[in-house]
């Protein structure tokens, strides 16, 4: 049984002279038709016990410029927040910012281009190193035939990111894009692609962010990251869309062998949300780590599915997931570990906890262990509750306020996430949507 | 001056409907150090929780007064703002958040709004006081209890102690758990405290702490009661002989609150 979706004003044509407008190789051109003719046979995605057929996946407009700013000066407080603060040009040199569907500002150091590494929206990614995008999208992560989402991503992405690191390059920097729907009906496609090539280790940090709190629109993004034999990606986001907004996102890591990718995902969205974040252990000795947090509020619903599946023998798998509840927010949290046949010595934790602050939220901790090989180790632990009274009391007793000592214990519980971001705006970023969703 | 007056005047106080406390009184000035001993299972540990007003606890009957001051209609906060401090057998563990914000947020907490404590005069009292208590400064960026052996659970309660400096300051089984050299760490600091101003009433089962802390008075807890009062001689007296004695003299088979 599928799920009917509204009709999408979309058609080949339309699909076809968009791909013609951004002057696309011909593989893209092929790739989005393809996709959009494959959609209406794909059933919807069905997150577990999360009922979407009445979001909006539909009302959005697909092609909305912005302006291109000259200087990081020009941007309003709200998106300038993002950015390290001293000395703006001089201490964001890897930073894209795309506003709407445009390239607002785009820089990449000197030091970084000597390299090889190449960092740019993905339109000029397609012009300029066709095969190489070619090769690496939705191929390896995620396929544009998964489901009938995936495949009108495919068909409509009008946005999104490439990053590649050439072998054996460390960079040490954090390499950050913003992606700020300034336009309120403006709908998101976006495609993210990062390849680390063997040897070579990279740090990127993601946000998303919107203000349309009545307007509807649908953000469907996809994002891969592939981590070559011995690479190592630390990859963060604060997913940031308001109210109206709907979310179906998709974050996939493909680790070969020795290699790590590490998630830090603040998923703070104040709209409907599905998202799933899988990491691949392909090889042997792979190593994934996810980690995420989330705040629900209002009358959001969301579903959180964080899966690592272990190919390779002696591959690591952890997952954190911590959520807040309040109002009447929903919220389903699924961790998956899952261990093929073959993968020896592999070893699959996680962890999922929510925290009520309401009696009229929901949440719901799902942990999934799905394992196929004998000689393995593997544990979860699952919790839902309120804040622990013997907490609040150990904390009140040293004459914090009990209002402030659940600050402390709800921001505590976050923390996971926070510390692991690269930038200190962007930690700093993330407590002030904790702050802003919690209070 | 003498410092702040703690005054408990017939408590009575339950847990999940049980009584546990059945009429204590004790009276504590600031200045004076009081231990207060028994066997396990005499209500120690329930009079420390109940004076700092820990949700488990019910008090039905009697007062605690602090100058006065009805503590009983005090929250958890407000005692402590009013000068009480109960260091923990069990500390709560709090994940992500560290030693050092969390001690600072008490300090400031005293504080008016606009006088927060100026930072590097912060880390410096707090680097001394781990000093004091040989401490190791990592502490201070750990999050708070977490991971913390049962030594440097004790010793962060008494940094937190001496970096708050409390008018009244209740210690429960502080020395639970610590070896000989620990022990005599966490006593330093708790010597630290004594000055005209500073009362405290030290909970304990063992006598050993007080070879090193010398109390101005001993109460002996039994059946949920204290039963008797003295001076230092009366813990040495425990020391050597145990508490059979005291059970003899006042006709008490079980000193547990069973009975």
């Amino acid at each position: 049984m599928t799920v009917e979706i509204q009709q999408l004003p979309y058609d080949k044509q339309y699909v076809t002279q968009y791909s013609e407008k951004r002057n696309e190789p011909k593989w893209m051109t092929d790739l989005r038709v393809n996709a959009l003719e494959e959609a209406d046979s794909l059933p919807m995605p069905k997150p577990d016990k999360t009922k979407i057929d009445k979001w909006n996946f539909s009302r959005f407009t697909h092609d909305v410029e912005g302006q291109a700013i000259s200087s990081l000066d020009e941007l309003p407080e709200s998106i300038q927040s993002f950015l390290d603060q001293d000395d703006k040009e001089d201490a964001n040199q890897n930073l894209i910012i795309q506003r709407n569907h445009s390239v607002a500002y785009s820089a990449l150091s000197q030091n970084l281009k000597d390299k090889g590494v190449i960092f740019t929206d993905i339109f000029t990614a397609m012009s300029e190193h066709s095969e190489l995008v070619q090769k690496y999208y939705m191929t390896d992560g995620v396929q544009s035939n998964e489901n009938r989402l995936t495949s009108l991503h495919a068909a409509l992405m009008n946005g999104g990111i490439f990053l590649y690191v050439p072998k054996n390059v460390q960079v040490d920097e954090p390499i950050q894009s913003i992606f700020w729907q300034e336009d309120l009906e403006a709908g998101l496609n976006n495609h993210v692609l990062v390849v680390a090539e063997e040897g070579s280790t990279l740090t990127y940090v993601e946000n998303y962010i919107s203000h349309n709190e009545s307007e509807e629109t649908f953000a469907n993004i996809v994002t891969e990251a592939i981590a070559k034999d011995n690479a190592k990606i630390s990859f963060g986001a604060i997913d940031n869309f308001a109210h109206g907004t709907t979310t179906y996102v998709n974050r996939r890591g493909v680790a070969y062998r020795d290699a790590r990718i590490e998630w830090a995902l603040g998923q703070m969205n104040d709209g409907n949300t599905v998202s799933e974040n899988f990491t691949y252990l392909m090889g042997d000795n792979a190593y994934g780590d996810a980690k995420t947090v989330s705040v629900g509020r209002g009358d959001q619903k969301q579903n959180f599915t964080t899966n690592i599946v272990h190919y390779g023998k002696e591959s690591e798998g952890y997952i954190l997931q911590h959520g807040v509840m309040r109002d009447k927010a929903s919220s389903i949290f699924n961790g998956v570990g899952k261990i093929e046949h073959g993968a020896t010595k592999s070893n699959a934790e996680q962890e999922s906890r929510v925290l009520m602050l309401s009696k009229d939220a929901r949440g719901d901790a799902n942990p999934i262990l799905l394992i196929e090989e004998d000689d393995v180790t593997a544990g979860h632990a699952a919790s839902v509750g309120r804040v622990d009274p013997v907490q609040l009391f150990y904390l009140m007793s040293r004459g914090i306020p009990q209002r402030e000592a659940e600050r402390l214990v709800i921001h505590g519980f976050l923390a996971p996430v926070v510390k692991q971001l690269p930038i200190e705006a962007v930690k700093n970023q993330l407590r002030e949507v904790i702050e802003r969703k919690v209070y | 001056m003498a410092g702040s007056t703690l005054e408990i005047t017939d408590l009575h106080v339950e847990i999940e409907g049980k009584e546990i406390l059945k009429g204590v009184n004790l009276t504590l000035t600031g200045g004076e150090f009081h231990a207060v001993m028994g066997p396990n299972g005499t209500g120690k540990s329930t009079l420390a929780s109940a004076i700092m007003g820990h949700p488990k606890y019910e008090i039905t009957s009697g007062s605690i007064t602090l100058d006065g001051e009805d503590v009983l209609e005090m929250e958890v906060d407000e005692r402590a703002k009013a000068g009480l401090f109960l260091a923990m057998q069990y500390p709560s563990e709090i994940s992500g958040v560290t030693t050092s914000d969390f001690l600072r947020s008490s300090i400031n907490s005293k504080r008016e709004e606009g006088d927060e404590i100026n930072l590097m005069k912060f880390i410096k009292e707090m680097d001394e006081s781990m000093d004091y208590l040989d401490i190791d400064k990592n502490m201070a960026q750990r999050y708070l209890n977490e991971g913390f052996s049962g030594g440097e659970k004790k010793r962060n309660e008494i940094l937190q102690l001496m970096m708050l400096k409390p008018e009244i300051g209740i210690l429960d089984e502080i020395d639970s758990g610590l070896d000989i050299d620990a022990l005599k760490v966490v006593a330093k600091g708790i010597n630290k405290m004594r000055d005209e101003q500073f009362g405290c009433l030290i909970i304990t089962h063992y006598q050993r702490l007080l070879n090193y802390i010398t109390p101005d008075k001993v109460h002996v807890m039994m059946q949920g009661r204290i039963v008797k009062s003295g001076g230092p001689e009366l813990a040495q007296r425990l020391e050597a002989e145990g508490y059979d004695w005291i059970k003899q003299e006042l006709g008490i088979e079980d000193e547990t609150i069973e009975a």
